[in-house]
């Protein structure tokens, strides 16, 4: 694909995300396609450390939980603005990425290692988050009030007593937001120095010293940036539901939802993300809708589509939905090109 | 350029590197040659920081670097290609040079410009949207090759480059060894290939169980009665000297 | 008693005692759900992370047997093992061997996705309800003095041992037991030699899906089983395989017990909830300090 091409591609993808509200009046469908776009910046998260780096991570609720919590916590204990307890959230992530990634790096752990690493430390954050109840409230979770002023929606970065646009839609742009800032900085990342270097550690981490690359220091660079974008959404979380407990932020659910969209999207692109997280969606959508006719509403159809899903491109399609996107499109431009050429 | 003084290294029990001292001064072709298992590749993991030598001085430019991480050797101006060679396989060879280029440039056009310019140097112009995984072994030892060199080095460590090639391959390879000392870069190589050795280097230096055994010109080295009996074995020099003797008689 | 600000309470030696010695028979139950998992990693070198949720199915398995055939949980071994095995053939050889193209970090993300279908798919066949098998005697047990353990808990601790040995044995003395070393040990020379290392791998596989189904049916007259009773055990069983040296049988009955009596330590002094914290620590310290385990002697030596 050409790089007209490319760019055309997104303006148009960006431009008709952003003119949703004049189309889709539907709740449930900003619904969809609000949660498609919260795990699609989850899964960009990922993607910069597992896609581009090749250091798969288990355990990504421990940076979408570090920062829900923060984000609630210092709300409810110490009542701060949310718009300035966002950046602790962040920043407190990349704290916690930043401490797993220096254990881990510097003693070496690769592949399964550092996969059971992750996980185990998003467990024994869930454990704390269970157990501090003075500092985390415990299993109860954290609720946060619900402001009814609707001259204090955006101040308290809340919108159910906003005016109707802002109730609408308000979350909807909050995510899409992240998603445009998540992308934009992996688009950057992927041009920069750091991102071909990124590249070559996750290729062959030898090779990559060998040519003058701190590859510990590109890993940590790398997983605080996958931290800081997983804990935006962590944010997202906690504003739209004002409420988090320790199985949401720590439990195992947020780290296999985190993994499912890059991989199945196709690992280190830019795009794959929400390819795999809109894919996921609407498959798990039509199906509960087709099957859920004949059976009821019952949990864990989706999962179980999503991990067929996984098994399936790992095995025969190593790129993705993206490389299979690639593969029509020149194609097709052969087709086109064909006859004149 | 390169002092290497007493430097050893042991694998539990077993001396890998005994003693090792050589030199290589600034803009020469320097070999490292010796029978399979005598240390080379170990010899050249401690002087480019893959390994740490038990003990011994490594001086480059008159800088210790023992105990240095391979990217800070490599930023010195030290650096190292494989013998197993490893290419980056899912990038394209351009993007494996450049990431090479990116370690003294920080922008990518220019670091890419400057891998464009390096893979004509070495003859890859026209494979550089070729996926690395997919190269012939020639062209694999090409990228390893352009890839250190994209680092843009003072001093280049060949390890074995020639190893697998043919005829063709292997004079290709050796006019292109020698474009890059004529660019000022200093050479040090292991080889296998002994005609390349001898058509190539200044000097030589010859590694047997770990430790350098003989020392010169690669004509007079070849002569060693040492050398001829690290490579063929006990009373081998003897054997040969006799058969020459016959010859002349 | 006070350490570093926190409060640490101060038990009798009898409490302690008591706590260590209910340790070792939990223990003895991690001991049993790790064992089939560093078979597996000893001759794959693979982490199966389906482990934990094979372990609830094979309990759900016990559990209808239980239920429709009025069967024993213990006599349900018979049927569950033999089953294990060959679901666990099937298994690697059908899903995880070729999808994996012997790429290491595919495997890895292939267990996950299993044990994604698998849970999700008690899920929604089973329903969220914990489902447990009664059985007369199972508040049934010998008083040791410093604490009371019942008989499951005992026939937990013997059937642990009991495969622990028939394991050994098996790969000691048959000649697929060779033949699983031989592939553990080096796996080019294995196919050199004549080996079938696709089949080796799948018994491999099988045996370990053998030994997590018949600590289901140890397991099963104790735990209540539901569809996310896996991962409680999954990080658990990594952690005693961890422990005690990836595919080492004796790490991992010796792991088991580290861990069973450490828990319970934990539990006693830190709480209930914060004791878990426990498990974590030690796997993160293992992993950084010394990843070959306490006892670094492996399968293949």
């Amino acid at each position: 694909m050409s790089k007209r091409d490319r760019a055309l591609g997104w303006t148009l993808l960006l431009g008709l995300l952003a003119a949703v509200p004049v189309f889709i009046q539907s709740g449930r469908w900003i619904d969809f396609l609000e949660l498609t776009l919260f795990v699609a910046v989850m899964g960009q998260g990922w993607n910069i450390l597992g896609g581009y780096g090749g250091q798969y991570s288990f355990g990504h609720a421990l940076f979408f939980g570090t920062g829900a919590y923060i984000q609630a916590l210092l709300q409810f204990k110490l009542g701060w603005s949310p718009w300035v307890t966002l950046w602790f959230a962040i920043a407190g992530a990349v704290l916690v990425g930043c401490a797993v990634g220096y254990l881990s790096f510097r003693y070496g752990l690769r592949g399964s290692y550092f996969a059971l690493i992750t996980l185990a430390f998003a467990e024994a954050f869930h454990v704390l988050a269970r157990s501090l109840i003075s500092v985390t409230e415990g299993g109860r979770g954290v609720q946060l009030p619900l402001n009814q002023d609707p001259g204090q929606a955006v101040a308290s970065f809340q919108f159910t007593f906003a005016n109707p646009f802002l109730q609408s839609y308000g979350f909807y742009y909050t995510v899409l937001f992240l998603f445009v800032l998540a992308c934009a900085a992996t688009w950057l990342m992927e041009r920069s120095r750091f991102g071909a270097q990124l590249v070559a550690v996750r290729e062959n981490e030898e090779a990559a010293e060998a040519l003058g690359i701190n590859a510990f220091r590109i890993k940590m660079g790398s997983i605080c940036l996958s931290a800081a974008i997983t804990a935006s959404a962590g944010v997202y979380y906690v504003q739209k539901f004002l409420f988090v407990d320790p199985g949401i932020a720590y439990g195992p659910g947020k780290s296999v939802e985190a993994l499912f969209a890059p991989i199945i999207g196709g690992l280190g692109t830019v795009l794959g993300p929400l390819l795999g997280s809109a894919f996921i969606h609407i498959v798990g959508e039509t199906s509960k809708e087709a099957i859920g006719h004949f059976v009821g509403d019952r949990p864990g159809l989706d999962l179980i589509l999503f991990g067929i899903m996984l098994l399936l491109v790992l095995g025969y399609m190593p790129r993705g939905l993206v490389g299979l996107l690639e593969t029509a499109w020149m194609r097709l431009r052969a087709d086109k090109d064909g006859p004149n050429a | 350029m390169l002092e290497v003084t007493g430097v050893s290294k042991s694998f539990g029990g077993l001396k890998a590197v005994a003693e090792l001292s050589l030199q290589v001064e600034r803009g020469r072709i320097v070999s490292l040659i010796g029978p399979n298992g005598a240390g080379k590749t170990t010899a050249f993991s401690l002087i480019s920081g893959f390994l740490k030598p038990d003990q011994g001085r490594i001086r480059f430019e008159h800088r210790d670097i023992a105990g240095f991480r391979p990217h800070a050797i490599c930023r010195l101006g030290l650096v190292r290609t494989f013998q197993v060679v490893q290419p980056f396989a899912t990038l394209s060879v351009l993007d494996n040079i450049t990431v090479g280029a990116h370690t003294r440039i920080r922008q990518r056009k220019p670091a890419a410009a400057r891998a464009r310019e390096v893979a004509e140097l070495v003859g890859m112009g026209a494979m550089l949207d070729q996926p690395a995984g997919a190269l012939t072994v020639a062209g694999r030892k090409r990228l390893e090759l352009a890839r250190a060199l994209a680092t843009q080095p003072k001093l280049l460590l060949l390890d074995e480059v020639m190893a697998g090639l043919n005829a063709t391959e292997i004079a290709d390879i050796v006019a292109v060894v020698r474009d890059i000392r004529d660019t000022g870069i200093t050479i040090l190589l292991i080889e296998h290939v002994m005609q390349a050795v001898m058509s190539l280097s200044d000097d030589t230096h010859v590694l047997s169980h770990g430790r350098i055994i003989a020392h010169g010109p690669p004509e007079a080295v070849a002569r060693d009665p040492q050398v001829i009996e690290a490579y063929l074995g006990h009373g081998a020099a003897k054997r040969i000297a006799r058969t020459r003797g016959a010859d002349r008689a | 008693m006070e350490l570093l600000g926190i409060e640490i309470p101060v038990f009798s030696w009898q409490t302690v005692l008591g706590s260590a010695v209910s340790g070792v028979f939990l223990g003895a139950i991690y001991a049993l759900v790790a064992l089939g998992l560093t078979l597996i990693y000893g001759v794959l070198h693979i982490i199966n992370f389906a482990h934990g949720s094979l372990l609830m199915l094979a309990m759900y398995m016990v559990y209808f047997l239980w239920q429709h055939l009025g069967m024993d949980p213990y006599l349900a071994m018979l049927v569950v093992a033999p089953g294990g095995f060959v679901f666990g053939y099937l298994l690697q050889r059908g899903v995880i061997g070729r999808i994996s193209h012997g790429k290491d970090e595919i495997i890895l993300l292939a267990t996950l996705g299993i044990s994604i279908v698998i849970e999700n798919a008690a899920l929604f066949l089973f329903s969220a309800d914990e489902k447990s098998v009664q059985v007369p005697y199972d508040l049934d047990g010998i008083d040791l003095g410093v604490t009371y353990v019942v008989y499951p808990q005992i026939a937990a601790l013997g059937g642990c041992l009991m495969i622990t040995a028939a394991l050994w044995l098996f790969m000691a003395r048959t000649d697929t037991g060779r033949a699983i070393r031989a592939v553990a040990k080096e796996r080019q020379g294995a196919r050199l030699v004549g080996i079938n290392v696709e089949h080796i791998f799948a018994i491999s596989f099988g045996i370990g899906t053998a030994c997590v189904a018949a600590a289901a049916s140890l397991l099963a007259p104790t735990y209540a089983v539901h569809p996310q009773f896996g991962y409680l055990f999954v990080l658990i069983a990594f952690t005693v395989v961890v422990l005690g040296g990836m595919g080492s049988f004796t790490g991992a009955l010796l792991g088991g017990l580290i861990i069973g009596v450490t828990e319970q330590l934990g539990r006693l002094y830190l709480g209930e909830s914060l004791g878990l914290i426990t498990i974590s620590a030690i796997f993160i310290l293992i992993l950084l300090f010394r990843p070959t385990g306490l006892f670094g002697q492996r399968l293949s030596q």
